[in-house]
């Protein structure tokens, strides 16, 4: 598959709250077909910025995005761009998993129902929970609570509602934080065969994580004032083992963070 | 007990044991004594409910010793203190109900739209004054409101209905419904706050606008905590006693026009129990059939409510 197409591109993007700067000029192009990790410290901005990638923030108040997003060529913070829009094709998936108290399957076409899409809805979400690796484990009891579901699925359950509304980027805001060994290691055979299709983003604290998963990394700090940046960026593999910059490779092997 | 379970080896010196002993008895002591004025207090309401309870029922036997119970449940006049006397409690119960009914139908969209703009829509320092200025109206004395409706809104609802009696169900229930809306809001506002950010962060990220979360995702999870407020808010208007009995009027009809006269189940009691009719006679009894046939519908709305937000509370 053709990997060198970026999907997603920031240039000299910089996140305020209020006056408080959270990003600084970080600029990076993510691969379509791949998985970009985003790895760094607490507190350096990772999960900031994965939301930049949606408009998320748009949503704490306060929060002012300068620079830009291009998504397929187009800045998604552009006069004019509907926020509903992008993030209705640029899903998320977050930290605890956070199914609606509804059925299983009211879960999965919430997506496609407020946006309008409603023909064919069980064909869609049967799809969707084929995807997310969960129909053989749920397809016989679609109508029951989404909160009757482990951990485990229900973070793949929120994976299905992404992918149900066919996005072309994934971000993933350390999805396997909230799970046990086993479910992380289904989350993560299941980004691997996700990525054939889609660009995904996934932010992660854990290292052999980052490792194991992604194509390219980048890893980010904390400055002195706090506003978090990024020091390095490149394919995973050159990350981990030959790191171009000292902090990257102090990091890395564990001497701080 | 805690003290009970010490190990005196893990005090170093024998003398401040002891001391530290007594201090320890004095304080179990004083907790005994806390202990059993908390449990006197908590028995003052217990009691008093109780109490009410069965004056309500003893003088309610006595009252259909007199009535039967057919003609007070499914008579359609209520003419007590009147010849021919007719005991069917039905006119009051459809005013009370009437009342109640447009006071909801007031108070359940504005209050819930409130609830909805101050959980969802409102910015931080917007929702800081509206609330408590929207608790404000929980406060004014109903008996403002009882004159407000009175004095001020059936004049202007003249206009609009020409034959509408000066005391009537409408004005009353508006104004009503007016008193109950904080009730409404603020309490379903709780509910709706409650509702974790995760699950509006997991709505925005599928592309919900902030109608669809408010309404498929905040509203629906915070069900159980909506319906017991618009409930309190029903069992606070069929009680509410004031407003009707200054503004309602007091001729009990069976009717479903809000522009006719009427009388609640507590205009009726509040007239009787100012009025001289003479105590032990059936006409004084009714009050006591009445009150209580009150007492045991919102008793039966706040048991609804409680089972309803047992049943339908998310767990998120």
């Amino acid at each position: 598959m053709e990997s060198n197409i970026a999907s997603l591109e920031a240039r000299r993007l910089e996140l305020w709250y209020g006056r408080f700067q959270a990003l600084r000029d970080i600029s990076m192009v993510i691969p379509r077909n791949r998985i970009t990790a985003i790895i760094g410290p607490s507190g350096c901005g990772k999960s900031s910025l994965l939301r930049c990638f949606n408009r998320m923030n748009d949503l704490i108040p306060g929060a002012i995005v300068k620079g830009e997003v291009l998504f397929n060529g187009r800045n998604i913070y552009a006069a004019g761009v509907d926020p509903t829009e992008v993030r209705y094709r640029i899903g998320m998936v977050f930290q605890k998993p956070n199914p609606f108290p509804k059925s299983i399957f009211e879960n999965v076409a919430f997506g496609l129902k407020v946006n309008g899409i409603t023909d064919n809805l069980e064909e869609a979400v049967e799809q969707a929970l084929h995807r997310a690796a969960l129909w053989d484990e749920v397809k016989d009891r679609l109508l029951k609570s989404a909160m009757e579901l482990s951990g485990g699925q229900q973070q793949r359950l929120c994976i299905a509602r992404a992918l149900a509304l066919k996005p072309e980027v994934i971000l993933m805001d350390e999805p396997c934080s909230a799970l046990d060994p086993v479910a992380t290691l289904k989350v993560e055979d299941l980004m691997r065969n996700l990525a054939e299709e889609y660009a995904i983003i996934i932010v992660t604290h854990n290292m052999q994580q980052a490792a194991r998963v992604s194509d390219m990394a980048a890893f980010m700090m904390m400055q002195e004032d706090r506003a978090g940046a990024l020091v390095e960026y490149g394919p995973t593999s050159q990350l981990f083992t030959n790191p171009k910059d000292k902090r990257t490779e102090d990091y890395i092997t564990g001497r701080f963070g | 007990m805690l003290s009970g379970q010490l190990n005196p080896q893990e005090f170093p010196v024998g003398e401040s044991f002891s001391s530290l002993r007594r201090i320890r008895q004095w304080s179990r002591l004083r907790e005994a004594v806390i202990n059993r004025l908390l449990f006197a207090c908590a028995l003052v309401s217990i009691f008093t409910t109780i109490g009410i309870v069965v004056m309500l029922v003893a003088q309610t036997v006595g009252f259909f010793s007199k009535v039967s119970p057919l003609e007070f449940f499914t008579g359609t006049k209520w003419t007590p203190l009147f010849q021919p006397q007719h005991f069917g409690v039905l006119p009051l119960v459809g005013g009370t109900l009437l009342t109640a009914g447009i006071a909801i139908l007031i108070a359940l969209p504005i209050g819930l739209a409130s609830a909805v703009y101050l959980s969802e829509y409102a910015r931080d320092k917007v929702r800081r004054v509206v609330k408590p200025s929207l608790e404000i109206l929980a406060g004014i004395p109903t008996v403002v409101y009882g004159y407000f409706a009175l004095t001020f809104v059936t004049p202007v609802l003249r206009n609009v209905f020409p034959n509408m009696i000066v005391f009537n169900a409408l004005s009353a229930g508006l104004v009503m419904g007016v008193m109950i809306i904080p009730m409404v809001s603020s309490l379903s506002e709780d509910a709706m706050v409650a509702v974790p950010r995760s699950l509006r962060d997991a709505a925005y990220g599928l592309g919900a606008t902030r109608l669809e979360v408010a309404t498929r995702v905040v509203m629906p999870a915070a069900v159980s905590g909506i319906v017991a407020a618009c409930i309190l808010a029903l069992s606070r208007a069929v009680g509410e006693t004031m407003i009707v009995a200054i503004a309602a009027g007091s001729t009990p009809k069976l009717t479903l026009n809000p522009l006719e006269s009427i009388q609640t189940m507590t205009a009726y009691i509040v007239q009787i129990s100012l009025g001289e009719t003479p105590h032990g006679t059936v006409e004084y009894y009714t009050i006591f059939a009445v009150g209580l046939l009150l007492f045991i519908m919102t008793l039966l709305m706040n048991l609804f409510s409680q089972w309803f937000v047992r049943r339908y509370r998310e767990k998120y």
